[in-house]
């Protein structure tokens, strides 16, 4: 087995038992012991629970049952994701350790459809970042080059699909954190409409920005992974009770008659070779019969900053519970008062701190009113300016990332600079809107340059349609080499 | 020149669902620490809040008992440390709660200003070792989240009351409406009712409100007394000494018979409230909010008013009957006194044998089978059984939990006393005592007791005391 | 219209205490200079007029998502316990508290 199969037919073949889940398990593991001490995806790889599971997916297809849509699939999934009995640990040095007694919902829908977890992923520390630099465990290295982020904050997510070590992986995006990795790694990320994917054992960053969603190889494959994981939760009170769109059997029906904006604020601050691939995606959608319009949402310019209120005052409250009272770190002292501020002050990163900093100013009496419910006016202005484009189009199109992969280092010391990097992806966070990165041929250096599509809320079938479209049309990007301790 | 207090009372309920406020786990008192526990209530990450429909019903009872307009609300988090805390915030109703402006009224006919009743989640239980087991002085703490996510609805009074009496009456009734409504418990003792007071002091009504000071750990009405009239007390020493009254928080320490200020480590804590992302609005529609007032009992005033109303049929209602009202109300038991009534027994005699006999086991007399009951008192009004017997028998069907009045009668070998055998035991009643005897004759009324007394006596309590008066009135002619 | 006034190193120490981090006069120092270039830059948020614009709390307007009163299982103790970081007595133990709860 040499270039990655997609998972919609590993598992087609497992339960067919054509293929043996174990093989498949086994192929992917020697691929992450060859290539991970380069990269770093991982915080942990489940090697023999991963192989557990898959001895019972293929014992189920002997006996003649069907172990689900995912059969067999090896799956990575960011720390931030509660997997039972397993180490939960958010890249962070407060929850080290930590095993969470129950799963995640979209954990146990994986299980129920046979899907296979390889690994717990590396991210940015508590889902706060754009590079994975923050993270209290390392850096994850971009598989197509060492020397460069792999994005954030679910960058090891994002590596662990481009590098082949799981054909499908989960992530959670708040500001982009699926789709600029996606983009910078060379791979389909996706964040769905607020509200279609349970949030229950999410660690929460901010409540109504979270949303998780897949990484795959290709759209085919994302939408196998968005059909399994969406739907409606009991657990999670945000969860929609309209039916969540079922995307797999929409993808060829092409883009004829559609109408697709090309978003111009979003090309304004994006790198030229950035630029060029948009525009040569626009021009894809246009040859396969779609209209295509420049179109302007002025109120996105304001989305950055409404969004570094919003999401730090949420974050600050959401993480008031790591006091080393009830799990996690804890650092001892006198009092309760001193031992959950030793705690906080040891367990907690940088970015981390400066985000409940930040946070806690903003709502904070005589600030808030100017602050953050300033920002949540922001937003529903953003979101008159989202519908207003989309009384006229069907998707928006734009560029996911202002650039190709900076290097590792090269934004750490600059906290303003690195949040910059996130203006293409927030505004759809701050609308609850699904929008989905495709890869779209590399970048000047070589490196990959994602896509971004956006709609309104649940028009996920829309996206993929239109997402399958550009993906046909996408230069080729060449894969990385997964060799131990060569960068390609 | 007379001072004047100013008191409003604010009321934490927990209300009596079989889970918590936004997680399926088991609404317990006194189960193992820690047992009743999930991801939501432990705050572990990724947990999520989802609301109890039971939960947001009773508290819908308790503002339609309460006379509130019901309305569309929504979730805060309130955010502050504290290691009872289990996500170091608590979901609450800030700015848009779902009960507001309501009211109570005191037996007296008192109104006071209910300003509003929200709903809001419970915190785990410390304890403290040390040798006090109070917070001060303790070495650690320990924490049990069973009681963390119990859901709460919160009552704020309006500064309407004027006096303690109005407080502990206010409170007594409000307890008694939280009962009646089926939201509450009502047991004090365990916590499922807490009061806190806030008291200020002015020199006249003419003058704005003093600074309050809030009052905490009162576990019963009359700490609730003591701690105003202290409070009051403390303030006006305080301001007639040229010093003025510092808006804090003080502790009522019940052994020392005082109030104390608490050392808290934030001077003013900034919760940062803003409206909870994990839920959403709760919008109970006409319906909803009709069928809760259509299903919510009697309150307690109506039962008293029902209670008088039968009483006034036949007489001027005395003081002590309305004591006995207020009692048989209170007890759940007025039901029964309705039913006796309805079975042909005299008020006065339904009322009185509740409020004293039935009252004394008010568990038990809540489960007996009313006809069985009113089986019982009809026995004693025809005469068939004194007083005194009857007494006895309500005695046994309270212990078995039943049974047949006249069946047990029997057992006791209680039968009504021969006419004849009456008539002679008080004819001898009146030759054992012939000045007496004189005296009654010439119209000392009180001497009837006398004689009642000694027949009783004599015959062990068998004699009915109402035949013994008649008989007595028919001897002196 | 001016937004509000700038973020200071006093602002900056007294939310670290509030939210329970400690920071060395360094660290202060870093952070001041950093958030208060994030504020300056949402300062144009800060800035503009919007009245009259409802603020957005929920991205979908949903109502009423309730749960029937029904226990579920919970969690088992052991489990829980074994991952605290100081037990007694089937409690959570912490240092001493020193102030009342508000």
């Amino acid at each position: 087995m040499t270039a990655p199969r997609p998972a919609l037919e590993t598992a087609t073949m497992v339960r067919a038992g054509e293929e043996s889940a174990v093989d498949v398990l086994e192929h992917h593991l020697a691929v992450i012991e060859a290539g991970e001490e380069s990269i770093h995806a991982f915080n942990l790889v489940l090697a023999d629970s991963a192989r557990a599971s898959a001895r019972a997916v293929d014992e189920t297809v002997a006996a003649g049952g069907d172990p689900g849509l995912l059969a067999g699939v090896p799956v990575a999934l960011k720390d931030n994701l509660c997997t039972r009995g397993v180490p939960t640990t958010c890249s962070s040095r407060i929850l080290d350790g930590w095993r969470p007694p129950y799963d995640a919902t979209v954990v146990t829908r994986l299980a129920a459809a046979g899907a296979v977890v390889i690994g717990k992923t590396n991210m940015d520390e508590f889902a706060m970042g754009s590079s994975t630099e923050t993270s209290a465990f390392g850096v994850t290295r971009n598989p197509h080059d060492h020397s460069r982020v792999p994005g954030g904050s679910s960058g090891g997510s994002a590596a662990s699909v481009a590098a082949g070590f799981a054909p499908l992986a989960l992530g959670s995006d708040t500001g982009g954190s699926i789709r600029q990795p996606a983009a910078l790694c060379g791979v389909v990320g996706m964040k769905p409409t607020y509200g279609t994917v349970s949030r229950y054992g999410l660690v929460a960053f901010a409540s109504s920005l979270d949303q998780i969603g897949p990484f795959a190889t290709s759209v085919a494959d994302a939408a196998l992974l968005f059909d399994v994981i969406g739907g409606h939760d009991p657990l999670d009170s945000t969860s929609l009770h309209r039916p969540t769109p079922r995307v797999l059997s929409v993808l060829d029906e092409g883009v004829d008659g559609m109408t697709v904006g090309v978003l111009t604020e979003f090309l304004e601050g994006a790198a030229p070779d950035v630029t060029a691939r948009v525009r040569q995606a626009a021009e894809a959608l246009a040859a396969a019969g779609a209209r295509i319009e420049e179109v302007s949402v002025p109120e996105v310019a304001l989305g950055l900053s409404a969004y570094y209120l919003i999401a730090p005052g949420e974050a600050s409250s959401n993480l008031a519970r790591y006091d080393g009272v009830r799990y996690g770190l804890r650092v001892d002292a006198e009092d309760t008062v001193a031992m959950n501020t030793a705690t906080r002050s040891e367990g907690f990163g940088d970015e981390v701190k400066r985000r409940i900093m930040l946070g806690t100013y903003v709502l904070s009496a005589g600030y808030m009113d100017a602050y953050y419910n300033q920002a949540l006016r922001v937003r529903t202005r953003i979101i008159e300016g989202f519908d207003a484009a989309y009384a006229r189009c069907d998707v928006l199109l734009g560029p996911t990332a202002p650039t190709t992969a900076f290097a590792i280092g090269a934004k750490v010391d600059d906290p303003l600079t690195m949040y910059l990097s996130d203006v293409c992806t927030i505004p759809s966070n701050l609308a609850g809107h699904p929008a989905i990165s495709v890869p779209f041929g590399p970048g000047d250096d070589g490196l990959p340059i994602g896509v971004q599509l956006l709609g309104p809320n649940l028009s996920e079938g829309t996206l993929f349609q239109v997402a399958a479209v550009v993906e046909a049309a996408a230069p080729e990007l060449e894969a990385p080499r997964i060799t131990a301790g060569v960068t390609s | 020149m007379s001072w004047q207090m100013v008191i409003g009372l604010e009321v934490h309920c927990e209300l009596r669902t079989a889970t918590k406020l936004f997680c399926a786990c088991p609404n317990m008192f006194g189960d193992e620490p820690n047992t009743n526990v999930c991801p939501n209530c432990l705050g572990l990450p990724g947990s999520l809040p989802v609301l109890n429909q039971q939960a947001v019903e009773l508290a819908m009872a308790i503002g339609t008992a309460l006379h509130c307009e019901i309305r569309p609300s929504t979730f805060h988090r309130k955010n502050y440390f504290y290691p009872d805390q289990a996500k170091d915030y608590q979901i609450s109703q800030y700015d848009e709660p779902l009960n507001v402006n309501g009211y109570l009224d005191l037996p007296d006919g008192f109104r006071v200003g209910i300003e509003r009743a929200h709903m809001e989640e419970d915190t785990g239980k410390t304890s403290h070792a040390g040798t006090s087991g109070r917070i001060h002085g303790a070495d650690y703490s320990l924490v049990d989240y069973n009681r963390s996510g119990v859901p709460l609805v919160e009552i704020v009074s309006a500064p309407d009351m004027r006096t303690a009496d109005q407080a502990r009456a206010y409170v007594t009734e409000l307890r008694a409406i939280l009962v009646a409504s089926g939201a509450s418990d009502g047991k004090m003792e365990e916590g499922s009712m807490r009061v806190d007071a806030n008291v200020s002091v002015r020199r006249s009504v003419d003058d704005p409100f003093g600074t309050r000071c809030e009052i905490k750990n009162l576990n019963s009405v009359r700490s609730l007394g003591r701690a105003i009239e202290f409070e009051a007390e403390r303030q006006i020493t305080l301001i007639e000494s040229g010093e003025q009254v510092v808006q804090q928080t003080r502790h009522w320490d019940e052994g020392a018979g005082r109030t104390q200020a608490l050392r808290s480590k934030e001077d003013a804590y900034d919760y940062r409230y803003f409206l909870e992302p994990d839920l959403v609005p709760l919008v109970p529609d006409p319906e909803w909010i009709r069928a809760v007032g259509d299903t919510l009992g009697m309150m307690p005033a109506e039962r008293r008013a029902r209670l008088i109303a039968l009483l006034e049929e036949t007489g001027t209602v005395t003081d002590a009957q309305r004591d006995q009202v207020t009692t048989v109300v209170d007890l759940g038991l007025d039901d029964l006194v309705v039913e006796a009534v309805a079975g042909g027994v005299g008020s006065g005699l339904a009322l009185a044998r509740t409020a004293n006999e039935a009252a004394t086991d008010a568990e038990a007399a809540r489960s007996l089978d009313p006809k069985t009951y009113v089986e019982l008192l009809m026995l004693e009004a025809s005469g068939s059984l004194s007083a005194t017997q009857a007494k006895a028998v309500l005695a046994e069907l309270f212990a078995a939990g039943g049974g047949d009045p006249a069946a047990i009668a029997r057992d006791k070998g209680f039968e009504a006393m021969s006419e004849d055998s009456l008539v002679a035991t008080v004819a001898q009643a009146v030759v054992d005592h012939p000045d007496e005897w004189d005296r009654y004759r010439e119209g000392d009324d009180k001497l009837a007791g006398f004689f009642t007394g000694l027949v009783m006596k004599a015959t062990r309590g068998q004699a009915n005391g109402k035949a013994v008066a008649a008989e007595l009135r028919r001897l002196r002619g | 219209m001016t937004g509000p006034a700038r973020l200071t190193r006093a602002d900056v120490a007294h939310v670290a205490a509030l939210a329970r981090l400690h920071l060395s006069e360094e660290e202060l120092d870093l952070f001041t200079g950093q958030l208060a270039q994030v504020l300056d830059h949402a300062a144009d948020v800060a800035s503009l007029d919007l009245a009259g614009v409802e603020p957005t709390a929920h991205a979908m307007a949903v109502t009423n998502v309730l749960r029937p009163d029904e226990p579920a299982p919970c969690l088992d103790r052991d489990e829980v316990l074994g991952q605290a970081p100081s037990v007694e007595d089937h409690r959570f133990r912490v240092p001493r508290i020193l102030g009342e709860a508000p």
